[in-house]
């Protein structure tokens, strides 16, 4: 009977803001023309300059690419949580169901920040408060944004961690994040960001810091929870492997641009920037008897001073005079399949 | 948790005799007594008797016993002045003391950690630099030139309060705000850099990425973390307090501990100097231990261990 009642509460309780965006059509999340900078002491970092990309409904979005290319900054201009200052989103927008999310009242982003847009971040034993037990901090979102009792708030709390599969829920719940194991503290961060049925989950490197055997788990129970809920899942990542396992689309981000975006099987079986290649060969492979890993070499330039035309020009085996001066605009290679490069034509032939 | 709590009441048995032993040494044994009353010209046979009188002449290792049980019992001698047993003087001014310190404490602590908090939201704006100012002005201030300065302004030309005396809020007030302002200074600057160092970490941006408002991330997840530091600080604080009791008791003619001390000193009465310094140290060690329970509450990595 309490439980019909909450689910009852859970459907009359759509805040405004979900009212106003469902029905709006469009894409479920459009990210245009995202620029964000750094202003440091040390000059003006160009972390994000002029990312594009779109996710829809129960598709899985790999963002691709090395530390610092911009993709966790780029995810939190979309949730409006870059540290500012430093940080400023300059240029851009970002359309949640049509409706466009920056320049929105604060309050009116918080109710859409946790409800219809979730995030999971890389340490999850670090992103839970080491002051509240762990069934607290689920709660606090449903009773934030639910608005529901403390006690209805526990029990959902509850339900939410045996459905990411924490054992014991009912006894774990009045634990500490310092209790729990790094993998159980991601079950704990996932259940927070699922409580509220989001549209989107970003994902911000959800597995790096975690052994692989539970890597493996993790990532089984997001597929799995996607299956069941629908929703799009941004999964930024920089390990191959898990793209190839859960992706449906691909990203590939070099200094805060765009380098390429395509399907899984576009970027794996043809990719079409140099960066890309460069990306998958330096995954070793047991097929192919081979003395040292392929790397790409050079490292990442310095986002105060980016190159200038193509960052990726100095890095780039095929650069020559067009590249240090003229900076690439993504070109149709196929069906939904772009790429930044200005000799895209010979990496697909050269691949 | 109650281990935790018996072990928190030992150690400051411990650190209460230690304290005791400190005055029993620097009482009998590095110094000599009855110089201090009788001068230092008065003549050796008197000198001898008036050893004999006191128990001086025995054994340091009986001296010492005695001492000890005496303050377990709660007896810390006569007064040399008042010839008078030291506790129940003593006893007699700690609720004026103790007045004075709780309004100076509910005056301090929530405006500082008010202070550091609005300082900590927006590092650098204009509001930060004058919090920054007004702190360091707290810091660095000599506390019975303020408390002049408050009298001279506020009770002399304004005529808002009494310049001096024991009673209600127009006695307590100048006193207070005197004795206030250093805890101020340090426990906001302290706020301060222990909200923003919290900002700084992961979880505060999850919070936000939650959807709580800029309020609740700051008020309920950034404090609680950082009430750590800031409760270690607000404990020495609370020994400033009763030490700068000293002067602005003095000065306010407040009769608490302070002022009993202060007159004690002049009038070199060893046994009531003792007698207050023990009172005054047992309360610091004891606000220190319930800070340290109220720890356990706040960070529950310490509860655990």
């Amino acid at each position: 009977m309490q439980r019909e009642e909450i689910v009852a509460m859970d459907e009359s309780n759509n805040t405004p803001s979900d009212q106003q965006i469902t029905g709006n059509g469009g894409h479920l999340l459009e990210v245009s023309d995202l620029h964000v900078e750094f202003r440091t002491s040390g000059g003006v970092v160009k972390a994000v300059n002029g990312v594009n990309y779109i996710l829809d409904e129960g598709e899985t979005l790999a963002i691709l690419g090395e530390s610092g290319s911009g993709k966790s900054v780029g995810v939190e201009a979309v949730m409006g949580i870059v540290e500012s200052p430093p940080g400023f989103v300059t240029a851009g927008s970002v359309k949640f169901r049509g409706t466009e999310l920056r320049g929105m009242e604060e309050d009116q982003l918080c109710k859409i920040r946790g409800h219809n847009i979730a995030m999971i971040f890389q340490e999850a034993q670090a992103t839970l408060d080491p002051g509240f037990t762990v069934g607290h901090q689920i709660s606090e979102m449903l009773r934030l944004h639910r608005g529901l009792s403390k006690e209805e708030a526990t029990k959902k709390s509850v339900e939410l961690m045996d459905r990411v599969q924490i054992p014991f829920a009912v006894e774990r719940a009045n634990d500490y994040p310092h209790q729990f194991s790094g993998g159980m503290c991601q079950r704990v961060m996932i259940a927070m960001a699922l409580a509220l049925d989001p549209d989107v989950l970003i994902a911000d490197e959800p597995t790096t810091a975690l052994d692989v055997t539970i890597q493996a788990q993790v990532m089984q129970l997001l597929s799995e929870l996607q299956t069941e809920t629908g929703m799009g899942i941004i999964l930024i990542t920089h390990d191959m492997s898990v793209i190839a396992d859960v992706a449906d689309r691909v990203v590939v981000m070099y200094a805060g641009r765009v380098v390429e975006t395509g399907s899984i099987h576009q970027i794996f079986d043809q990719p079409a920037h140099p960066y890309t290649v460069g990306l998958m060969n330096c995954v070793p492979r047991l097929d192919r008897k081979e003395d040292n890993l392929n790397i790409i070499p050079g490292s990442p330039p310095n986002p105060i001073n980016l190159p200038a035309g193509c960052a990726f020009h100095p890095r780039c085996s095929l650069a020559r005079e067009r590249c240090l001066s003229e900076t690439p605009v993504s070109a149709e290679v196929g069906p939904y399949h772009q790429s930044a490069c200005h000799f895209f034509e010979e990496v697909l032939v050269g691949h | 948790m109650t281990i935790f709590i018996i072990r928190r009441i030992l150690q400051a048995a411990v650190v209460t005799l230690i304290t005791l032993s400190v005055v029993f040494v620097v009482g009998r044994v590095v110094g000599d007594p009855v110089r201090i009353v009788i001068g230092i010209e008065a003549e050796e046979t008197r000198v001898q008797e008036v050893r004999d009188q006191l128990g001086l002449n025995d054994p340091l290792t009986v001296q010492y016993w005695r001492f000890m049980t005496g303050a377990l019992r709660g007896e810390m001698g006569t007064s040399f002045w008042t010839r008078t047993p030291t506790m129940p003087m003593v006893l007699e001014r700690l609720p004026a003391t103790i007045y004075l310190g709780v309004v100076t404490a509910l005056l301090a602590f929530p405006l500082a950690i008010l202070l550091g908090a609005t300082a900590a939201l927006k590092p650098h704006s204009w509001a930060d630099r004058l919090i920054n100012v007004t702190a360091l002005g707290g810091v660095s201030i000599v506390e019975f030139w303020l408390a002049l300065m408050l009298i001279l302004v506020v009770a002399v030309q304004l005529g808002w309060f009494k310049t001096s005396g024991y009673g209600g809020v127009e006695y307590v007030v100048l006193p207070a705000l005197t004795l206030a302002y250093k805890p101020i200074g340090r426990i906001s600057q302290m706020a301060r850099s222990a909200i923003i160092d919290e900002l700084r970490k992961p979880y505060i941006k999850a919070a936000r990425a939650k959807g709580l408002s800029e309020k609740q991330v700051v008020f309920t997840h950034a404090l609680k973390n950082a009430a750590i530091p800031i409760i270690t600080t607000t404990g020495d604080e609370v020994a400033t307090i009763l030490n700068g009791a000293m002067v602005v008791e003095t000065v306010f003619g407040w009769p608490g501990v302070g002022l009993l001390t202060i007159n004690a000193l002049s009038r070199r009465d060893l046994p009531l100097v003792e007698a207050t310094v023990f009172v005054v140290t047992g309360m610091i060690i004891m606000t220190n231990m319930l800070l340290d329970v109220a720890y356990t509450y706040l960070n529950p990595r310490i509860r655990f261990q």
